[in-house]
């Protein structure tokens, strides 16, 4: 879908992206993480040719994105970022509208988009359509950018740092929001962050730029087992990258097939971290796991959890 | 009980001003200065009319008309000090006063108006009624009362307007309807009828003729220097500079080059430029009128949100759209705010531009002036004010509609 070529680019006598390759396949949900300064945000930008690159090629569709007019460019890549920047003096439904207008839509199936991603959005259409965007709480102004950005049904989704300004409670929310809205519509979605959490809940692959070249593409499990060098340990938290690796695996898994033993059940779908917080918590060594069903599915013992890779126990 | 310091104090002032300073002054003629006539003088005077009502329909109207008036400034002068510790009136203190400062303006007017119709009929019509310090005082007082028992109110701003179009209304009605006429101001305006006119005209001339090429050159500037910070420190300093040179000043320095010009491009004569009249007034008073164009634009520019712009241009609109969609309408309060000022500076400056020969109301006021007649003086300045006003609100309501638009507080 995107891919880069060789790319390079300076900012005042600075290296900012160095020699960078990275292709991006349709339907990922791929995050860029760096730390500030690392280059992060200006690759992101460089997609829809709101930076230049001095050298390299971008390719979009396979055609080189130099051969767009940039208003085209942008016109199929939805863009939402961390300021949200809705205009002020327009109501939600009109931001929203945004790109189908500048698109030519007619009225009625504008209306109706509208509608839909408001619904989307779990934002009541009837009672947010006509709302103007300082009426909103900033998660919800969030929601609208993101709805904007979605409106003309893009080919591509760029998002930079869309949750960096909200509370932790409205941007789990929003999290799965979006974690939603790409599994159900298979988007290839750009994500820029700097919140490792934020990179291995979302990911289907996650890039790690430092001083702009790529230090490590994986997914995030691979990520936190295999990390390709101390910068990465580094950066992912290197005292707690094993509870991480542990909160990306499902305790279903894990568990051997038995029947019900007595003592404490698991929720159905929680993670090995939980199964591991709640077993040291009530000094536990085997808890019952439940499928995504609600059934019966087995039973998670402490030293499964703790044994050798590949070699899960039962 | 809570008490309204301002509504005290002001009611204070009134109460001192009606009982202390002349209500009008009275001289035997045009040119030797008058005495003093207080406002219990005038009722004295006033007063024994009211006894002669006697079915004669001549006087009715004379002199119900004046004892309606001189009941009501004594009641509502006495009222408007006292209303700020009567908080438990039916209508509450601060709608009483606004009635009352309703009353009172045009009231006092009638009084001072019927005194002078006494005065040429009973003395000489030679001798002259002013309107005197105890009356424009008491007339800011009670215009203060009222603003402050607005805004007390919390009345918007609609009702604000309405109030003062009510009291404007009622002093327009009573000049048309020539209550007044033997007032000095009014004599003035009687003997000037013909050329007032044309003054205004003249005035409303030079504003306009100032400011179409302060705006044609001010916004596409104000533009130009939101975008570069050379050229925002190149050419604000100058504008500042120009803001400093005194009016007189500068319309001195262009009659130089200006008449110059002329003679030298005969078609610019033939134009109408010249070193004195229209020219320089303009092209001062444009000079003037560019440094609040140029910042208001700028700055209504610069405070529209980047992260507005940032994610226009990311989701693909060009720079006109930019502009138009999201740039001047969310400036346009700010933008609007520079030509507001610009405009109220411009009228009040072009009175000054009388001095080189633009004409306008400055003409009356500088005529006045030398001639040591101060009711013409007052003659030229109030058309002034009253324009100024008049402009002021027109820009108001173009803000309310600016500021609707983008929401209220963005």
């Amino acid at each position: 879908m995107i891919r880069f070529e060789h790319i390079c680019k300076s900012y005042k006598g600075a290296r900012v992206v160095d020699d960078l390759n990275l292709h991006i396949a349709r339907g990922e949900l791929l995050v860029l993480i760096g730390a500030s300064g690392s280059g992060k945000s200006t690759i992101l930008k460089m997609i829809n040719r709101l930076e230049p690159h001095d050298s390299g090629r971008i390719l979009f569709d396979g055609r080189e994105i130099q051969s767009f007019k940039p208003r085209d460019l942008r016109l199929r890549m939805g863009y939402a970022i961390q300021s949200v920047g809705l205009f002020p003096h327009w109501t939600v439904a009109r931001n929203i509208a945004t790109v189908p207008n500048l698109l030519g839509w007619p009225a009625a199936k504008i209306g109706k988009r509208v509608d839909a991603l408001l619904t989307l959005f779990e934002l009541a259409p009837a009672q947010y359509r006509t709302r103007l965007p300082h009426q909103l709480s900033g998660g919800q102004q969030q929601r609208v950018g993101v709805a904007r950005a979605l409106a003309a049904d893009p080919d591509v989704l760029l998002m930079d740092e869309p949750f960096g300004a909200l509370d932790p409670v409205t941007r789990a929310a929003l999290q799965q929001a979006l974690k939603r809205i790409h599994r159900q519509s298979g988007k290839t979605i750009v994500l820029v962050t700097h919140d490792i959490d934020e990179a291995l809940l979302l990911a289907t692959r996650v890039v790690l730029i430092d001083q702009g070249r790529v230090v490590q593409q994986a997914t995030p499990l691979d990520l936190l087992s295999r990390p390709a060098n101390a910068t990465v340990e580094e950066f992912v938290g290197r005292s707690d990258i094993g509870i991480k690796w542990l909160s990306l695996q499902s305790a279903v898994d894990r568990a051997r097939a038995q029947p019900t033993s007595p003592g404490l059940t698991l929720a159905a779908q929680a993670s090995l971290r939980e199964a591991v917080s709640i077993m040291a918590l009530h000094h536990v060594d085997r808890i019952n796991v439940l499928d995504t069903s609600g059934q019966h599915a087995g039973v998670l013992y402490a030293a499964d959890v703790f044994a050798p890779q590949g070699t899960p126990g039962g | 009980m809570r008490i309204d310091p301002a509504g005290v104090l002001l009611g204070g002032f009134g109460l001192a001003a009606g009982l202390a300073l002349p209500l009008v002054t009275v001289a035997p003629n045009r040119l030797v200065s008058g005495q003093g006539v207080s406002l219990w003088a005038v009722g004295q005077r006033l007063g024994p009319q009211l006894e002669q009502v006697t079915g004669q329909d001549a006087w009715v109207a004379d002199v119900s008309s004046t004892a309606l008036a001189l009941a009501l400034v004594v009641t509502s002068l006495l009222m408007l000090s006292l209303i700020a510790f009567w908080r438990k009136a039916a209508m509450g203190p601060d709608g009483m006063t606004v009635a009352l400062g309703v009353a009172l303006i045009p009231a006092l007017l009638l009084l001072a108006g019927r005194y002078a119709l006494h005065i040429s009929q009973n003395e000489s019509t030679l001798s002259r009624t002013a309107l005197g310090s105890g009356f424009w005082v008491m007339v800011l007082v009670v215009w203060l009362a009222v603003s402050n028992a607005l805004q007390r109110l919390r009345a918007g701003w609609a009702l604000g307007a309405g109030v003062r179009a009510v009291i404007a209304g009622c002093v327009l009605t009573a000049l048309a309807l020539g209550w007044c006429d033997q007032l000095s101001l009014m004599r003035e305006f009687a003997n000037h009828a013909d050329t007032l006119g044309a003054a205004v005209l003249r005035h409303v001339q030079i504003v306009v003729l100032t400011l179409l090429p302060a705006l044609c050159i001010g916004l596409p500037l104000g533009w130009m220097v939101n975008r570069s910070t050379r050229l925002r420190q190149w050419l604000l300093p100058p504008l500042n500079v120009i803001q400093t040179i005194p009016s007189i000043a500068l319309f001195g320095l262009l009659m130089v080059p200006l008449a110059w010009a002329a003679q030298a491009w005969p078609g610019l004569a033939a134009m109408g430029v010249s070193g004195i009249g229209l020219a320089p007034a303009v092209v001062a008073l444009t000079l003037y009128s560019l440094l609040p164009v140029v910042r208001g634009t700028q700055a209504g520019l610069a405070q529209v949100p980047g992260a507005v712009l940032d994610a226009a241009r990311g989701m693909g609109m060009g720079s006109a759209q930019m502009f138009w969609h999201a740039q001047l309408p969310l400036a346009a309060p700010v933008i609007l705010a520079g030509i507001r000022t610009a405009t109220t500076q411009t009228v009040g400056l072009a009175a000054v531009a009388a001095l080189v020969g633009a004409g306008g109301l400055g003409a009356i006021m500088f005529d006045g002036l030398f001639g040591s007649a101060q009711d013409l003086v007052l003659l030229g300045v109030l058309p002034i004010v009253g324009l100024a006003v008049l402009l002021d609100l027109g820009f108001e309501v173009l803000n309310r509609l600016a500021h609707v638009r983008t929401g209220g507080t963005v």
